[in-house]
Order: structure tokens, then C-alpha cells, then sequence
């Protein structure tokens, strides 16, 4: 059943090896905003929940910025059609959503990491919250960037839209993460961050059975 | 010998406004070349790509059957082989690189002895490692073919089989194109004569307009 979507997954990661298309743009977007936010915030202290909120800010537009590629290179590429001459959609759909999955966990990974070298103020009090909510919070991510990136791929404005059409779909994901980054860094229990943690599982849950549901529709011309 | 049935019961497309064609029926059993022509923009292609279930029809239905009953959607890609001009492989890997792919994917066995064997008929052994980006377009249209025979569907559906091909390429396709219809349900969108030569029946588009 896995062996469809990883074959799949596969041949996405030995393309990304050859013509870097997701790569170098998630690289360069991570080390020019996370530069951006050090140089505009200089000398100045900032405070812990304002850090939380730009981890979260970056981890969004960096999403923006890469994970549309998994569908937009094959239609740009015009190997759409070759997809679907040799797959059903939920293959197609699983096989690119385990690929933004490993890319977005590698992705909001090293930006945790440059986090917290370079911002003294990003300090987790309770590291087991923070790293469930990442866990979550990356899932919810790469399942709708996965779904959007499809209806976007097929349209003409793709930069424009990608964004514009993310924005409101992930909006509940990135506040309930961001509300529970600031519980961990308080050191906030897990009785006392469960109702957003249910918010994010949920959130995850509905995203990907929606997924599922809509791609057949959204994968035929 | 097959025992593959396809069933056309009054489909019509149009996109828009624009009626591409209408109430087209047809039953094709077990084997035969089957030929779809008609002038540009009759909708070959678009006719093509609803066999295929690439796209759907505006009104109407196709059936695929088999001896285990209706072919569902989901399932029709393994039962398939499709050429065409517009279809893309991927130029960043080899020949060989794309057809291992494309079994994987497909969840087929990659039969090297069968792979081999056509890319000698193909006269694309030598470059077999090659990227796919290196290739020429008669090439490119060469290793399509591969691509579809690759799993013995039981449906090839070939749409302009001939173009970018030269003389040889061509008769390496009508060959196969010959070779396939004793014992499968070939079907050849053309306008080439020479291509239509070949079949066994032939629907005009150009009848099917109103």
C-alpha cells in the first residue's frame, strides 16, 4: 500500500537532488529572513512570545516560498499527465505529501535550530510541548500546503495565489502554534495547553481527510 | 487473446460553449486497430484523453471491461498504455532511470529482459543511460512508446504515433502498432494516411459536430 506513494516520494527526492528546485529557495528564504529579523531587531530585547511569533512567521513564509513545487514542477513541466497515465490520485496525493512532510520537518527543523542559537530569547520550559507542537504544527503544514499546492498548479497566477490562498487555511493552525511555541516557553503543562493541542489535532485530521476527499476532483482536468 | 471491451454510449464534449463533438458511440472488443480521425481541432486529443480517463466526457459515458467487469477509474492506468506528443517524461533522468520510475510507481515488476528487449526494437539501447533532456524529439517519441508497452496493458492508445519520427521510426511503429493489434485493442489518433492505413475502422470526427 506505501510502496506506490514511496516510490513516488522517491523519484521526488532524486529529481530535488538534480535540479534543486525546492532546496535552494527554502535555503536561501530561511537564511535571508532569519538575517532580516536579527538586523531589524539590533540591540533590541525582544520578548518571548514576540520570538514565538516570528519562528512561527518564518516557518509560513518559508512554506510559501518551497512547498508549492511539488505540484507546480510537474505541471510546468508538463509531467502532469505522465502522473496520471501511471498512478491513481491518492498515490499521487500521498506520494507528495510524504515528500512536503520530510521537507517541511527538515526545513522548521533548522530554522528551530538557528532560533536558538541566535535568539537568547528562545528558551523552551517545557521541551516536550514545544516538540509535540512542532510535530503537529509541521504535519498540519505539509498536509494543506500538499492540498493548496495542487489547486494552485493548476491555475495561472501561482506566486500570487499560493500565499493568498494559504493564508486563510492555515491561519487556524499558525495561531493555535503559535499559542501553544508561547505555552512551552512559560512552561505551561500539557493539562493546561490541551485545548489548543485538540484545536491542532483536529485541525490535522480534518485537513487530511478533506485532502483526500477533494484530490480526485482537483487532480482531474 | 484479450478480452478487453470498450463502450462508448453517446459522448459528447464541449468546453464552454464550444460543442467539440457529440453522441459518438462505438464498441471495441478484444483486439483491432482502431483509428479516430478528423481536421485540427475536431478533438482527437480531447477524445483520447476521455478514453483515457484523463479527462471527462460533458455528457455520455465510456466503459472499460475486462473478464473481473467494469474497469473503475482509479484502477484504468494499469490497464493503459498511452503515447502522445504532449506527453512529458522526465529529462533530468536516463531513459532506464524513467522506466524503472515509472514501474515502481505503477507497482509493476521491472521486467529488465522485456525493458531491453524494446530498447533494441526502438533502436535506444546505446543510449539507454542518457538523460531523457540529451535525447532528440523523434527519440523522446521512441521511448514513449516503451513507456507504454512497458506493462502489457491490455488498451494502447496512441495519439499522432508518427510525429518527430523519421523513416525508420516509423517503421518500428507501424511494426509494433501491427503487432499489438492481433492481440490487444489498439487505438490511433491521426491524420497521417499512412497511419490510418493500418486500421480496421476508422471514426470521423468531422461527422459528429452537431
Amino acid at each position: 500500500m506505501i510502496a506506490k506513494p514511496f516510490a513516488l516520494f522517491k523519484k521526488d527526492f532524486s529529481s530535488e537532488l538534480r535540479t534543486r528546485y525546492a532546496i535552494n529557495s527554502l535555503a536561501m528564504f530561511i537564511i535571508v529572513a532569519i538575517s532580516v529579523i536579527l538586523f531589524s531587531i539590533g540591540n533590541e530585547r525582544i520578548t518571548e512570545s514576540l520570538t514565538g511569533g516570528l519562528f512561527w512567521v518564518v516557518i509560513f513564509f518559508t512554506a510559501m516560498s518551497g512547498l508549492a513545487r511539488a505540484f507546480v514542477s510537474e505541471e510546468e513541466r508538463g509531467t502532469s499527465l505522465t502522473l496520471q497515465l501511471i498512478s491513481a490520485p491518492s498515490t499521487v496525493f500521498s506520494g507528495k505529501l510524504l515528500f512536503n512532510i520530510i521537507l517541511v520537518f527538515c526545513m522548521n527543523t533548522v530554522i528551530a535550530l538557528l532560533y536558538s542559537a541566535l535568539f537568547e530569547e528562545f528558551v523552551v520550559k517545557n521541551f516536550p510541548l514545544f516538540l509535540l507542537t512542532f510535530i503537529l504544527g509541521n504535519f498540519g503544514l505539509a498536509i494543506s500546503s500538499t492540498i493548496i499546492a495542487a489547486i494552485i498548479a493548476k491555475a495561472g497566477a501561482k506566486g500570487t495565489l499560493y500565499p493568498v490562498l494559504s493564508f486563510p487555511i492555515l491561519l487556524p493552525l499558525i495561531l493555535t502554534s503559535v499559542q501553544l511555541t508561547l505555552f512551552s516557553f512559560d512552561g505551561t503543562s500539557f493539562e493546561g495547553a490541551k485545548f489548543e493541542l485538540a484545536i491542532v489535532v483536529g485541525y490535522d485530521v480534518i485537513m487530511l481527510t478533506a485532502s483526500y476527499m477533494l484530490f480526485d476532483f482537483i487532480w482531474k482536468d | 487473446m484479450s478480452d478487453y471491451s470498450l463502450m462508448s454510449d453517446s459522448i459528447s464534449k464541449s468546453f464552454g460553449r464550444r460543442l467539440i463533438f457529440s453522441d459518438i458511440n462505438f464498441k471495441w472488443e478484444e483486439k483491432g486497430i482502431f483509428g479516430i480521425s478528423g481536421p485540427n481541432g475536431s478533438g482527437k486529443s480531447t477524445l483520447v484523453k476521455i478514453i483515457a480517463g484523463l479527462i471527462s466526457p460533458s455528457r455520455g459515458k465510456l466503459i472499460h471491461k475486462n473478464s473481473t467487469g467494469e474497469i473503475i477509474p482509479e484502477k484504468l492506468h494499469n490497464h493503459l498504455g498511452f503515447v502522445s506528443p504532449y506527453l512529458v517524461l522526465y529529462e533530468e533522468f536516463s531513459a532506464w532511470e524513467n522506466l524503472k520510475i515509472f514501474a515502481e510507481i505503477r507497482g509493476v515488476t521491472f521486467d529488465e529482459a522485456r525493458i531491453l528487449f524494446y530498447l533494441k526494437e526502438f533502436l535506444l539501447e546505446s543510449r539507454k543511460d542518457d538523460l531523457v533532456k540529451t535525447y532528440s524529439s523523434g527519440m523522446k517519441q521512441r521511448l514513449k512508446f516503451i513507456f507504454a508497452l512497458m506493462h502489457s496493458p491490455e488498451v494502447l492508445i496512441f495519439d499522432e504515433p508518427t510525429s518527430n519520427l523519421d523513416d525508420d521510426g516509423k517503421k518500428v511503429v507501424y511494426k509494433i502498432i501491427q503487432d499489438q493489434g492481433k492481440h490487444v485493442v489498439v487505438i490511433v489518433a491521426s491524420n497521417e494516411t499512412k497511419d490510418l492505413e493500418l486500421c480496421n475502422e476508422i471514426i470521423l470526427l468531422e461527422k459528429f459536430k452537431n
